[in-house]
């Protein structure tokens, strides 16, 4: 039985950050679901390669800024979600 | 009173010892300090042409920075104005700053007549809004930081969900449980009602108020700070509204109300020369009958 690294405070918000945005994929259409939770995991992904883990600072205001997303998301008015990436042209 | 000024001050000091204080390395500051070179080339030579000139009259602003696109930590960036060729007020120091000097600096403004509430920051440790607060006539360096303990968004920007959350948590609407006297017309009230509200009404929710607050510092959920009791308040004080009791019970908290221990700092911070202090001092007197 392998034994489960201990999670920081700020971790664990990070994780249930994550569950959280599941869950909320979870209320969508099938299709939508899977969308959005690409571009979770994604956006997650990569600032987790790029933030640095002590700048606590940027840490808790993306975890705010996602809070906010989030409960933009849980909506029953939001349908989907989407991404753009700003300075290329659209294809 | 005397004791919260000084813990106020205190805070901003250590605030101001926090940041590092870096010029921004070849940046804005630099390129202006290259334009008044140029336009005094023999400053010491010269001195009745220097006379005969405007004297210029600089000022240094020492202003929080802070962008999540770079996230570094956050630091006073300053910048040197002259104040002959700006207007009397802060904001208007900021304005000329975004437009001329470093248009990444990012703040709020809208009206800047002290009605919309949108500039509302720290500037020399004391919270106000930049449109009423004029240039500080000393020539030390004046700091501007966003209101104290907020979470910042950029710059001088910040969030103000909680607040606003606290706000809409008093319900501050008209609450009736009887029909208004003539069907689909408003409700009259007497003028000696109406005078109750005075004091209240002027509010703009600039944050001011309960960002100075040490107590709201500490409990910034749970308690409802000066500015949504203070809404509370003039909703019950409001003659048409009949909700009165209601109300009362909602906020008769241990955290909601009874945090506010007359720090007096609302008071002073307030940029429309109210006093909530006074009003939930109301509250709590009404509490008790």
């Amino acid at each position: 039985m392998a034994s489960r690294p201990k999670l920081s405070g700020l971790q664990r918000q990070v994780l249930g950050l994550y569950r959280e945005f599941l869950r909320a994929a979870r209320l969508k259409e099938p299709e939508e679901r899977l969308r959005i939770e690409s571009i979770v995991s994604a956006e997650f992904r990569q600032n987790a390669m790029n933030v640095d883990r002590k700048n606590f600072l940027y840490i808790e205001y993306l975890l705010r800024r996602g809070k906010k997303q989030l409960e933009q998301l849980k909506s029953p008015d939001t349908l989907r979600l989407s991404t753009m990436e700003v300075g290329k042209t659209p294809q | 009173m005397a004791a919260a000024r000084v813990l106020f001050r205190r805070g901003s000091a250590v605030a101001r010892g926090l940041l590092p204080t870096n010029s921004p390395p070849a940046t804005a500051a630099a390129s202006s300090a290259a334009l008044l070179l140029q336009a005094q080339p023999h400053s010491s030579q010269t001195d009745s042409a220097a006379a005969a000139a405007k004297p210029k009259r600089t000022k240094t602003f020492s202003i929080y920075r802070w962008n999540p696109d770079h996230p570094e930590k956050p630091q006073l960036q300053h910048y040197e104005i002259d104040l002959g060729e700006c207007g009397p007020m802060v904001l208007d120091a900021l304005i000329k700053i975004k437009n001329e000097m470093d248009p990444s600096l990012t703040f709020r403004r809208s009206c800047r007549e002290g009605i919309c509430g949108s500039c509302a920051m720290n500037i020399d440790g004391d919270n106000g809004l930049a449109c009423l607060t004029k240039i500080p006539s000393s020539s030390a360096a004046t700091t501007i930081t966003p209101l104290p303990h907020m979470y910042v968004i950029k710059d001088l920007v910040v969030d103000m969900t909680n607040f606003y959350s606290q706000y809409k948590s008093v319900e501050p609407w008209l609450k009736r449980k009887d029909p208004p006297p003539t069907p689909g017309k408003e409700i009259p009230q007497s003028k000696k009602d109406r005078a109750k509200l005075d004091g209240m009404y002027e509010c703009i929710l600039c944050a001011c108020c309960s960002t100075s607050c040490p107590s709201y510092w500490w409990n910034p959920e749970a308690y409802l700070g000066p500015a949504a009791l203070l809404h509370a308040h003039r909703w019950i004080q409001d003659s048409r509204d009949q909700y009165t009791k209601e109300r009362l019970d909602a906020v008769n908290d241990e955290f909601k109300l009874y945090r506010c221990h007359t720090i007096m700092n609302c008071a002073h911070a307030c940029p429309k020369g109210l006093n909530p202090a006074k009003q939930i001092e109301s509250i709590k007197k009404l509490q008790l009958q």
